[in-house]
């Protein structure tokens, strides 16, 4: 008798979550990007497909970063003291998202010509990040929100103490948020009901964990959302939103990544230890539920892009 | 499938003649059931009800050992997710080498000798698989198993592997690998040499009908190999294998699973879903330190007891062989805040005494936005280890991120002088020369 393959069969699904707007949509992008929809655990499509391929977003800045890893300049050089060239170049690399990560130094003029200046340099849809300060996060964000009005852009990061300010214009000016909390099932659920609470509806908002890198904490993250995907599978409602995460940020900032000299020797090659530790950052978040990853090595970007496509075409 | 207390209590004598220690046999038998005690207390039991116990309490994933001069074990698994409880056995990592490389004697040689520190703990490379590509593969395993006691795995045809395993008596081997058409003579072999072997097969009717075979001619000790590294179709079927063995008891795929990493397309990457899901031995294709060491962090990561973060004993720690005018740092107990302090430290050279409060194993931040970490608990260590009696000046210096605890601190401790710290560890080593003299 042939084996019964074991099925679950789940009541609940993750809602589908549109990023940018292409003309017909009322925006200016190429092409908008779903990401979300799945009635499964992650890639499990002998159960049922994945419907929306979970996508790779690569961070830029609106100046050249001075703390990044050195490793960094090589791949992206001159282009990282010009967001527009900056955007081009991580397009090139088949990003499917861009990051625009703003600074402390900052005015809401410069951010706001960042913004413009990203958006007619590529097509992709685009997250744009304050500084993570609340107050200037306000500050940037809401100039930033209504100068890219209709584009669906994903404003973050909100957090408990900041979402009020991002939330109001983003439901303003048409854009979506994402929702970042610490690492806790309820904490997340928590703040998805206080901004859905304020009237911006479920499927303009993206979670956001938060992840800890390779060897810093990834198995919190990690099982934070197989929780949440499981809880959301079960019929949660404020759970059942795809997760964005920043696997590049954390695991950059890792000793591993960061430092060349002077650590083991049995850490081996720097540069290419340093890909990897983006990359198996990113991988065990891609298998446990990640719709979006956020990374900063071109590498990574075709490694995890490479294994996402293979998941996809089981 | 686990019997429950009354289920057992039937198999019992029921005279409650309390030799096992217990007052009644029911009251043993809910022991039993809650793994507590052993079977072997009870003098009485039937060797039917011991042939029947024995059945039940089998784990639903079988537990494999390779013994060499060390031991890799997999299985004994007993959930899907490792929240649900944790992971046990972390899977192997092996290194494959062909009998037709150069200098294997060499390579084994430095990929035995390779060992990384993470968190305090020392990981190497497992074991080494040796292949059978032509060429003479007796001197291969021989140059293999002079170079390391780890143990191996045999990769090849029945009959070139027959000289590898006789290199290898008296060890559990690991063979590779049983297919519908040639698990007769692989089974005969395992069965002949004691080793366990891998079961190949593209689909689970495929796997579990071999293993059945394969069982039946008396080799247990079994693995299964899905035939893909396609990660899309190893991830279902890994999803499936470990499913049916948890939740139906299915027995005929109640193994390991063999994760052939050196095939893959992008070794690292499938080498990360393995150990993510569920394998049981993950076979790279070459030594290279740094591919090496982030698998070994990623597997040390994901078989983590989620009930027990890694924690270091809470005490006064001695860095670079401090005096009584060395600076006196607090920390927590989470291993990773530790380290990440104490290996500064160590590599700038300089002398400095590290009190760990007891933080419940949490980060800095983390301890102090649960309450594990607050003056009153760090003034504690400070009392409860003595840190007084070893120094000249009173003083000591609190984690940049709790810069908000001086006030408190002071009061808790009046007569010390209490310093803030930079945030991150790595700027400490400036910070000691500059700012603590
Ligand atoms: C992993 C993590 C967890 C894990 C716990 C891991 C653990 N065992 O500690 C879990 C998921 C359990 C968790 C829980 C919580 N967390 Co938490 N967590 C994190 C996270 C992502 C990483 C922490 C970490 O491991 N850092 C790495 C270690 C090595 O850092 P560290 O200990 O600070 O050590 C560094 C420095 O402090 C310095 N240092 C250390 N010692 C010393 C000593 C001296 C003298 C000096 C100079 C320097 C120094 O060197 C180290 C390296 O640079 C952070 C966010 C982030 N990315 O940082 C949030 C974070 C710490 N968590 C936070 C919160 C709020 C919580 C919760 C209260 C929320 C919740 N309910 O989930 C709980 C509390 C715990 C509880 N009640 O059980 C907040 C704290 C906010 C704040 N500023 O107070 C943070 C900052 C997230 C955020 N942005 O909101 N968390
Ligand atoms: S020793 Fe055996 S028979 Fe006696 S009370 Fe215990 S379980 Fe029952």
């Amino acid at each position: 008798m042939p084996i019964e393959i074991p099925k679950d069969k789940w009541p609940g699904s993750i809602k589908t979550v549109t990023i940018g707007a292409t003309a017909a949509e009322g925006g200016t992008r190429a092409k908008s990007v779903a990401i979300g929809g799945q009635n499964t655990m992650p890639y499990l499509q002998f159960e049922k497909p994945t419907p929306n391929t979970p996508v790779i977003a690569v961070e830029i800045k609106s100046r050249k970063p001075e703390d990044w890893s050195p490793l960094l300049n090589k791949p992206w050089g001159e282009a990282m003291a010009d967001p527009a060239e900056w955007a081009k170049k991580a397009e090139a690399t088949g990003a499917d998202l861009l990051v625009l990560a703003l600074t402390l130094e900052d005015t809401p003029e410069s951010a706001v010509k960042a913004v413009k200046a990203v958006l007619a340099a590529s097509g992709l849809p685009l997250v744009v990040w304050g500084p993570g300060q609340a107050e200037k996060d306000n500050e940037l964000l809401v100039p930033v929100a209504e100068a890219a009005k209709g584009e669906k852009i994903v404003l973050g990061i909100c957090e408990d103490k900041n979402y009020r300010t991002i939330v109001a214009t983003a439901m303003a000016n048409g854009h979506l948020v994402q929702a970042r909390t610490p690492m806790d099932v309820n904490l997340a659920k928590q703040l998805n009901i206080l901004i859905s609470d304020m009237g911006l509806p479920m499927d303009r908002i993206v979670m956001d964990p938060t992840t800890g890198a390779l060897g810093y904490g990834i198995e919190y993250g990690y099982s934070v959302m197989e929780r949440l995907r499981l809880a959301a599978l079960q019929g949660d409602a404020m759970t059942q939103l795809p997760m964005l995460v920043t696997p590049g940020f954390e695991a950059w900032k890792a000793k591993e990544s960061k430092v060349g000299e002077g650590v083991p020797a049995a850490w081996g090659d720097w540069e290419a230890r340093a890909v990897n530790w983006e990359t198996l950052t990113a991988m065990a978040l891609v298998e446990s539920g990640a719709d979006a990853v956020v990374l900063r090595h071109p590498e990574s970007v075709k490694r995890v892009k490479g294994a996402i496509s293979e998941l996809m075409a089981a | 499938m686990a019997l429950s207390g009354i289920q057992i209590y039937k198999l019992l004598p029921q005279t409650n003649c309390k030799e096992c220690g217990f007052p009644t046999c029911l009251a043993f038998a809910m022991k039993l059931a809650a793994k507590q005690v052993e079977l072997s207390a009870c003098p009485y039991v039937s060797e039917d009800s011991k042939t029947q116990l024995a059945e039940s309490s089998a784990p639903p994933v079988r537990l494999v050992t390779l013994k060499a001069g060390t031991e890799v074990k997999a299985g004994n698994e007993v959930v899907l997710f490792r929240h649900e409880k944790t992971f046990y056995n972390k899977p192997g990592i092996f290194v494959r080498f062909k009998a037709s490389d150069g200098d294997i004697a060499a390579k084994a040689a430095s990929a035995h000798a390779y060992s990384v520190n993470y968190v305090g703990m020392d990981f190497v490379v497992d074991g080494f698989a040796v292949e059978a590509d032509g060429g003479d593969f007796a001197a291969a395993v021989k140059s293999v198993r002079g170079a390391t006691d780890r143990p191996l795995i045999l990769i090849g045809e029945a009959a070139a592997l027959e000289p590898g395993l006789q290199a290898c008596s008296g060890e559990t081997v690991l063979i590779h690998a049983a297919t519908d058409s040639n698990w007769e003579a692989m089974a005969a072999l395992a069965a002949r040499y004691k080793a366990a072997l891998v079961v190949k097969a593209g689909t689970l009717d495929g796997l579990a009908e071999l293993t059945e075979k394969i069982k039946a001619n008396g080799v247990e000790d079994l693995v299964l190999d899905f035939d893909t590294t396609q990660l899309g179709k190893w991830l279902a079927t890994s999803t499936q294998v470990r499913r049916l063995a948890i939740k139906q008891n299915f027995r005929a795929l109640g193994y390991p699973v063999f994760a052939p990493a050196y095939a893959a397309a992008d070794e690292g990457v499938f080498a990360a879903e393995a150990i993510a899901k569920y394998a049981g031995f993950v076979v790279l294709d070459k030594f290279v330190p740094e591919n090496v060491y982030p698998l070994l962090v990623l597997r040390e990561n994901i078989y983590t007891d989620p009930q027990k973060p890694i924690q270091v004993q809470p005490g006064i720690y001695e860095i670079n062989s401090p005096t009584a005018d060395a600076p006196v740092l607090i920390t927590t107990n989470f291993s990773i805040t530790y380290f990440a302090v104490a290996n500064e430290v160590e590599g700038s050279g300089l002398p400095a005494w590290l009190v760990v409060t007891d933080a419940e194993g949490m980060s800095v931040l983390t301890a102090w936005a649960a309450g594990k970490f607050d003056a009153e608990r760090i003034a504690k260590a400070v009392k409860g280890f003595d840190v007084a009696s070893k120094v000249n000046k009173k003083r000591v210096v609190l984690p940049g991120h709790v810069a908000v605890l001086s006030g408190e601190l002071e009061e808790e401790l009046p007569d010390w002088e209490i310093r803030v710290g930079p945030r991150e560890a790595v700027d400490l080593p400036a910070f000691m020369k500059q700012a603590l003299n």
